[in-house]
């Protein structure tokens, strides 16, 4: 029962709280605020502890079991603990720095640079024409493409005293059907999280406990 | 000393109107009136998603993304992974979820587990197959992606909030043939899955997702409120630009502000 109930009615109650502090300037309440988000950051540095713990047993585990891959379980977890090691011995100076600056972002950035090959192939499929919507797409992208690039400006012609080119075309795209799009989804995600957030405060939407939503209330 | 702060007074007034109509729509729902919803691809597509993993005989990965907890998208996250692993181990089959942020792993566990045992099968739940990976966003793409490559999963769900690393993820999830459906409220990661996956959940389908999915009178009553929001905005927007014709303004938020400190 307590179980059950315990972290509702705190969920209920810390909702309820955080709603009400955005709109009651008090000290008070700024105070209360405040010291939640230390508890956040607390709560925080514990539970690292056990993303840490289920890290080493997972990879524990598949040396032991010697599955397959578990040579790079063995990399990972050798990794990890001679990362830990290293801070020991100093965070701004010594090996540590060494691994993130000449290990860890290298190995970060390299995998990002990659999104280029990715976002190619991507838009190989994304851009074959093959319907009137992907043809529309196709040429919107062409458009926004060119029209983002110091040629774009050159490519149009002047009017009435005023310069129709890519370029003004590319930024009409953005700013007027694209950010219409942009701003429909936003309200409607907008909208979900106030509607999701009073389902919590209710107390009626529960999975996130790992329950069934409605579960123990009477179903209409 | 003050109690309210007035610059704010246009955000409460609209979400005290929504916070009504969501009471309201339950409350009309617990009284059995029967709402409708409309289909959403995505979610029916979960059912096949699920059985090609269990002809298969291969797992299904889950990822919850890379937000923390405390983030509306991370909870519809759970709620959609509780309801995808009840329905995985009805079927027997495995269901994987890297982790990026440690209390969401802790939540994940907690929510497979009991799918597990209200499918009746708590003996199939493996602590491992609900895992940490990485705090580090890209570490955490390379996780994800090099067992996607291994494994080879049937079926891939990439639900909740996602940065630059959804890409990676989506597009080595199509190299190796699974179905894969995405949703997400980050909108400019949308274009990335709507162009990789099979199905994508816009915006507030993922929200409306976990009732869709639970078809739960009560929270059925929640997702029409949203409808009704939306209807409330879109005639208000079409008075503004009836009105703007005649000279009418109807923005009644000017000199006031919705910035301040401690949202």
């Amino acid at each position: 029962m307590l179980e059950r109930t315990l972290p509702i009615l705190l969920a209920t109650v810390a909702g309820l709280f955080m709603a009400a502090q955005f709109f009651i300037p008090h000290p008070a309440m700024l105070r209360i605020y405040n010291l939640a988000l230390d508890w956040k950051q607390i709560v925080f540095g514990c539970t690292l502890m056990l993303g840490v713990v289920s890290l080493i047993r997972f990879h524990w585990r598949k040396v032991a079991r010697r599955a397959p891959g578990a040579f790079y379980s063995g990399v990972a977890l050798v990794s990890c603990l001679a990362t830990i090691g290293t801070a020991f011995f100093g965070i701004e100076t010594g090996l540590y720095p060494w691994l993130y600056d000449r290990v860890q972002a290298p190995m970060q950035a390299t995998l990002f640079a990659l999104l280029a090959y990715f976002v190619a192939s991507a838009s190989y499929r994304a851009f074959r024409a093959r319907s009137v919507h992907a043809t529309l797409l196709l040429a919107a992208g062409a458009v926004v493409m060119l029209g983002r690039v110091p040629i774009g400006d050159l490519i149009g012609f002047d009017a009435g005293g005023e310069r129709w080119s890519l370029g003004s075309l590319a930024s009409w795209i953005l700013d007027v059907p694209s950010l219409a799009a942009k701003r429909g989804i936003l309200i409607g995600v907008g909208l979900g999280m106030i509607s999701t957030s009073i389902r919590i405060i209710l107390g009626i939407e529960r999975a996130y406990l790992g329950q069934s939503s409605g579960e123990g209330q009477g179903r209409s | 000393m003050q109690w309210f702060d007035p610059a704010k007074t246009n955000i409460l007034i609209p979400t005290l109107v929504f916070v009504g109509l969501v009471v309201g729509y339950i409350i009309t729902a617990r009284r059995g009136i029967n709402l409708f919803v409309r289909h959403i691809p995505g979610l029916d597509a979960i059912d096949e998603a699920i059985g090609r993993a269990t002809e298969m005989g291969k797992p299904i990965l889950y990822s919850p993304g890379l937000d923390e907890m405390d983030q509306a998208a991370t909870v519809a996250s759970m709620n959609i992974l509780g309801r995808i692993a009840t329905k995985a181990a009805g079927y027997e089959t495995r269901i994987t979820v890297p982790n990026r942020d440690p209390i969401v792993l802790s939540v994940a566990q907690e929510v497979v587990r009991s799918a597990y045992q209200q499918a009746g099968r708590p003996d199939l739940y493996r602590d491992d197959d609900v895992f940490y990976v990485t705090y580090s966003q890209f570490g955490y793409a390379a996780a994800v992606a090099g067992y996607m490559v291994r494994e080879r999963p049937a079926a891939n769900f990439f639900i909740g909030h996602f940065y630059a690393e959804s890409l990676i993820m989506a597009e080595t999830g199509q190299t190796t043939g699974a179905i894969q459906i995405a949703g997400t409220d980050s909108d400019p990661q949308l274009p990335f899955f709507i162009t990789s996956c099979d199905y994508t959940l816009i915006g507030e389908e993922l929200y409306a997702a976990s009732v869709y999915l639970g078809r739960e009178p009560m929270l059925l009553g929640s997702l029409k409120a949203q409808d009704m929001a939306k209807l409330l905005i879109i005639l208000y927007v079409l008075g503004g630009i009836v009105g703007a014709f005649f000279g009418v303004n109807l923005d009644f938020w000017s000199g006031t502000s919705g910035a301040g400190a401690g949202g």
